[in-house]
């Protein structure tokens, strides 16, 4: 009994350890934004690997669900005579939840995970110390250019995500199932407010952007630095990210509608 | 002017500990200026810590650290990163930035810390290749090198900011032996053109001491015997003549500490 509460104390206190590291190396990062904006080759290389190469994934994924929005979508209100406002449901579904979440988990997979093998492979090879020495912050060479790379990158990314999601819905409701085309984007247009669903599902795209490059780039930097070590820091990104991801997704949603 | 007479890095009662393994326990050492000093002892004994507590990296238990005057252990991140463009370290890998061309790396930190013009930097990091012999590697990159070639490379970008002295950490280990000539050779070259000093951490005891000037034999957290190269190997030191002469057993024993021998093998069955 005693060996557990001792044990329920450690892992308590190495969480908030955790996330007091993780807070202080987010005020180290934001503290470098400033002088970035002057180096802003060095933001754009990196939005080049976590925001361009991204961009198949995104593509592929945001029709694939468009596709299946729209085939549930049409059988669900075909049988109420509505399927004119299949339009208005696939982009309702994408512009506030499925584009910013589900492209969010996409790029916790794709492009978080491969930011922390790489911060914590430089740091298993001593690259990050070898800077330190050159009297060159590791923090704000780094870091800040990956970090400010994701954070515009997925808003960028969740906005494709849902615009060919969109067409996926059309390329199945209109195109295979035959609803009316002026019904499916007029509906669309006349439903969809710029502020209430498309300016707050970019705020949520903003803000899993955030999250997950941040929690990318702790645990690359925090990771123990062996193969192990980054191996376990990878797998971590992905499964804090996505349930950072689907918790904040219900906070927000809660909040904004 | 500095005094030349001061050593380079004073080290004075230093004690360092990993968790409760003391890695330091109370060790002075001084690294004189234009020198090159070597760091010997066995694997795990804290050679590359020690390189780290002189660069900052980590902070002592207790102990001053000076480095050319100033107290390692008293400065703030910035006057920290003020002295280190005045060391060059060279790590056991290289640390070369893997997306990176040689050429580039060796460009990074006069690209950091200057505003030279391209033709400059190109200038100079030509001529640092020229030292280390890999002018015409300049367009690889690190995956492409072998592992003395990426210490070559490394040891150019060490010193493309003209530091004031250089730390080696292991810079033989698993060279082949033309590679090992290389790098003895350049040690003591650079040492003496370019008027540094220099911390060779190692424990190939041929290179280290051929090149040497002094020798500190580090042991179980102390200082065990320094000296030359020659002092050392005439030493009455139990220790010194075990490590010099590279015999498996003596003060470090053989066997990892056990219980009796006997003991163990009739108590076999009984329990692992």
């Amino acid at each position: 009994m005693l060996n557990f509460i001792q044990q329920l104390g450690g892992s308590g206190l190495y969480f908030f350890q955790r996330l007091g590291r993780a807070h202080i190396l987010l005020g180290h990062i934001l503290m470098g934004i400033p002088a970035m904006l002057t180096r802003l080759p060095l933001v754009i290389q990196q939005m080049y690997s976590v925001g361009v190469l991204s961009f198949l994934i995104i593509l592929v994924s945001g029709f694939f669900v468009g596709m299946v929005l729209g085939l549930q979508g049409y059988n669900t209100l075909v049988d109420f005579g509505a399927e004119e406002t299949l339009g208005v449901m696939v982009s309702l579904a994408l512009v506030r939840e499925l584009g910013p979440v589900v492209s969010a988990l996409l790029f916790a997979g794709r492009a978080g995970s491969a930011l922390t093998a790489e911060i914590g492979l430089m740091k298993a090879t001593e690259q990050l110390s070898a800077m330190e020495m050159m009297a060159i912050d590791p923090i704000r060479r780094v870091l800040t250019p990956r970090f400010l790379a994701g954070f515009i990158s997925m808003p960028l990314l969740a906005a494709l995500f849902s615009a060919v999601g969109i067409l996926g819905g059309d390329f199945v409701g209109v195109g295979l199932l035959g609803v009316d085309e002026g019904a499916y984007w007029s509906q669309m247009q006349a439903s969809v407010d710029l502020y209430d669903d498309i300016l707050n599902g970019v705020i949520k795209s903003i803000v899993f952007g955030g999250v997950v490059t941040w929690i990318a780039v702790f645990e690359g930097y925090d990771a123990i630095p062996t193969s192990e070590g980054v191996s376990r820091a990878t797998t971590r990104t992905v499964v804090h990210s996505s349930l950072a991801i689907l918790g904040l997704d219900f906070i927000l949603t809660a909040i904004m509608f | 002017m500095t005094d030349s007479s001061i050593p380079l890095v004073e080290i004075r009662n230093l004690s360092f500990a990993r968790g409760d393994r003391m890695i330091f326990d109370d060790i002075d050492m001084d690294i004189v200026r234009g020198k090159v000093t070597a760091i010997m002892g066995p694997s795990g004994t804290g050679k590359t810590t020690l390189l780290r507590l002189i660069g900052g990296q980590i902070s002592p238990l207790t102990g001053s650290i000076k480095v050319d005057g100033i107290e390692v252990t008293k400065l703030s991140r910035s006057e920290l990163f003020q002295l280190r463009k005045r060391m060059g370290m060279l790590f056991q890998n290289g640390a070369l930035l893997t997306d990176m061309s040689v050429y580039e790396n060796i460009a990074f930190p006069i690209r950091e810390h200057t505003q030279l013009s391209e033709k400059m930097i190109r200038s100079l990091v030509t001529m640092k290749l020229q030292v280390v012999g890999l002018r015409g590697a300049r367009e690889l990159m690190p995956s492409e090198l072998s592992g003395g070639m990426s210490r070559r490379v490394a040891m150019a970008r060490a010193i493309a900011l003209d530091p004031m002295m250089m730390m080696y950490d292991e810079p033989f280990t698993g060279q082949d032996p033309i590679s090992m000539g290389v790098l003895v050779r350049l040690i003591r070259e650079l040492n003496s053109a370019l008027g540094l000093s220099s911390i060779v951490v190692s424990h190939d005891i041929e290179e280290a001491s051929s090149i040497a000037d002094t020798i500190y034999l580090l042991s179980g957290g102390k200082v065990v015997a320094h000296g030359s190269a020659g002092a050392l190997r005439q030493s009455d030191s139990e220790w010194a003549h075990q490590f010099m002469n590279g015999l498996p057993d003596g003060p470090v024993p053989f066997h990892y500490p056990a219980i009796d021998y006997a003991e163990d093998l009739l108590s076999a069955g009984k329990d692992k």
